[in-house]
């Protein structure tokens, strides 16, 4: 037999003792593993949420503005330069070295046409990646899906008088009006959304686009080197980052972790307060038996790894326990607080946290106590003596 | 008794005062000298100060003044873990509430001492069970202190007393909480390790034990009141626990 062996029998003859050290541990410890991959959960949410919001990249041709003024007098200003860019450069994005971070690129044609004989603003897109963008965007019908098919903004459809289903004239081609968006308040009203190609075609730039939107998931990386590297496959071309949304997008997630970290602060404060309280009861309880261990050749040393080593097994179970207990709530809790879009995900990572903190809370809130111990004096331990 | 340098425990002026608001003196001015394989009794009324020198002697209570010699060695010049070294290289204690841990076997107690040393684990166990077996508790092995008798736990006690080879055993009121054949079974099983050359020196208040002892010293308010020589009760010896050849000094272990 050994000091873990002494200690471990300890644990399983004092059962009651034992159970209430687990279990005051194991709660801890679940309340921060809760913590933790909740607060993942929503984070991961919110990112997908949020990077789903729109574009945080804008890629624009690149123009010189020169400002006029004469006398102090503002006249206004030119621009100086290409007003669009070769779609070319969209398949050129997409070869930079963080391109696993550009979740939607999205090359946009925008122009005035002429659809029923009305002036409109056309915008020609990838039905896919705009929807996505634009994930705002309501449609009563159905998105785009072909190049014969148009979806109308709400101020657009009233103004050429177009319902679902019905023809729309823009220069020789004869669309179908799949779509209507609902009201956004924006200057989205206003478009008639079709097909890049056929956009390109009705306006007569052919290969060309006026702006690529992109959303960049940006958790991997910085938004700025992401920009940089853009601006570096794309030079003759603007790259700008929406500054705010990343820097509100990064905040939010900040607020959630930080209420979680302070949280997780909390409970094991008074998990390290219970185990403390327990292990000095224990101490005191067991003031015979240290004196027997001291009597019989024991080191004070040799007091203090019995007594850690017993709060370091129970401290194992616990984080083990714990990790289990906190995963479940994890799951229990996340339905209430989360969308279905929320996954809670086992992490190694988070089990070893759980065992790590265990074990550190447990052997801190225990030198105390195992110090208590070994300090005792064997005769007064040994009343009998 | 005067010391020589023969002597095994040698003991020179000791005092003892408990410290406290009122300090409490303890021993006064004790000296003692006890022979390699005597068996002494150590007798006197409560608060005579019988259980302070055993603590004394035991390496757990450092005195107040004087100096305590065992085998040469002046215990309290050790520091407190070399003292600790010293008790399980060189004494073995037998509680008078016998002191089990509650929650280890019969058997487990009796390893309790070897816990700490260097020692193959099978050869712990090995040397656990010949002093069970010894004591004549063998079949007892895998039981709970709560599920022996008292008399079967004071045997318990006297195995994990010797389970390191002791050269010196110090029990306290050994026979205090049995019934009187009890007792004399365990002062017969005390009397046999002494007879095999184990110095032992006990503590008591019962008369009749005067019959198993080489010598007894009376205390009186921590002096040493008496002193007789005595003419104890010869026992069969059984077989011998200690090979120690008698001019060495046992290493502390490292």
């Amino acid at each position: 037999m050994n000091l873990r062996g002494i200690a471990f029998r300890n644990l399983r003859r004092r059962k009651a003792r034992a159970a209430f050290l687990v279990v005051s541990m194991l709660v801890g410890i679940a309340t921060v593993v809760a913590l933790l991959t909740v607060t993942r959960a929503l984070t991961a949410q919110a990112q997908d949420e949020m990077d789903r919001f729109g574009a945080n990249i804008l890629v624009t041709p690149k123009t010189d503005s020169v400002a006029l003024n004469y006398g102090g007098v503002d006249i206004g200003g030119v621009s100086v330069g290409a007003r669009d860019m070769p779609e070319a450069d969209v398949a050129r994005i997409r070869t930079i070295k963080n391109e696993e971070t550009l979740a939607t690129v999205s090359p946009v044609l925008l122009g005035p046409a002429d659809a029923n004989g009305r002036q409109v603003l056309l915008m020609g897109a990838r039905p896919d990646a705009i929807f996505e963008l634009k994930s705002w965007w309501s449609v009563s019908g159905r998105p785009l899906a072909g190049d014969d098919e148009a979806v109308v903004g709400f101020r657009a459809a009233r103004r050429l008088g177009l319902r679902m289903g019905d023809p729309v004239r823009i220069g020789r081609h004869e669309l179908i009006v799949t779509g209507i968006l609902r009201h956004t308040g924006s200057q989205d009203d206003d478009l008639l959304v079709i097909t890049l190609p056929v956009a390109q075609d009705v306006l007569d730039r052919p290969g060309r686009v006026t702006l690529v939107e992109i959303a960049a998931l940006c958790a991997m990386c910085p938004v700025e080197e992401v920009v940089r590297q853009i601006g570096g496959a794309v030079p003759d071309a603007k790259v700008t980052a929406m500054q705010q949304v990343v820097e509100s997008r990064m905040h939010a997630l900040d607020q959630l972790r930080t209420l979680g970290y302070a949280m997780a602060g909390v409970v094991i404060a008074i998990e390290a307060l219970v185990v403390f309280i327990t292990m000095m009861g224990s101490v005191s309880a067991r003031t015979t038996e240290i004196g027997v261990f001291r009597a019989v050749g024991f080191r004070r040393t040799h007091v203090v790894m019995l007594v850690l080593t017993e709060a370091m097994l129970a401290s194992a179970l616990a984080g083990a326990l714990g990790y289990l207990a906190g995963m479940g709530a994890g799951y229990a809790v996340i339905p209430f607080v989360g969308d279905a879009a929320a996954r809670i995900a086992w992490s190694p990572l988070v089990a070893g946290i759980a065992l790590g903190l265990a074990l550190t809370v447990g052997t801190l809130a225990t030198i105390y106590p195992a110090l208590r111990a070994s300090r005792l004096d064997p005769t007064d331990a040994l009343r009998a003596l | 008794m005067e010391a020589t340098a023969e002597d095994f425990i040698t003991v020179r002026g000791l005092e003892k005062t408990y410290a406290g608001e009122r300090p409490v003196p303890a021993l006064l001015r004790v000296d003692l000298a006890v022979e390699e394989g005597t068996f002494l009794g150590i007798m006197g009324q409560s608060g005579s100060g019988k259980s302070t020198l055993l603590a004394v002697l035991g390496a757990i209570c450092h005195p107040t003044a004087g100096d305590v010699r065992i085998d040469g060695i002046d215990v309290y010049a050790l520091s407190n873990e070399r003292r600790a070294d010293f008790r399980r290289a060189y004494l073995g204690f037998v509680f008078q509430s016998f002191n089990l841990v509650p929650y280890l076997t019969a058997l487990e107690n009796v390893t309790v001492p070897l816990t700490v040393a260097r020692m193959p684990f099978a050869q712990k166990r090995r040397r656990a069970m010949d002093l069970l077996d010894r004591v004549g508790l063998a079949d007892r092995a895998t039981h709970l202190p709560s599920q022996l008798s008292g008399g079967e736990q004071e045997r318990v006690a006297i195995a994990r007393a010797l389970v390191n080879d002791p050269l010196l055993l110090l029990a306290d009121e050994p026979t205090g909480s049995l019934d009187t054949a009890t007792g004399q079974e365990i002062m017969g099983l005390l009397t046999e390790l002494n007879a095999e050359g184990l110095t032992i020196v006990m503590v008591t208040h019962n008369p009749a034990n005067l019959d198993y002892f080489h010598r007894a010293v009376g205390l009186r308010d921590g002096r040493v009141e008496c002193e007789q020589t005595l003419d104890p009760v010869t026992p069969a010896v059984g077989p011998v626990l200690t090979d120690r050849d008698p001019d060495s000094q046992r290493p502390l272990p490292a």
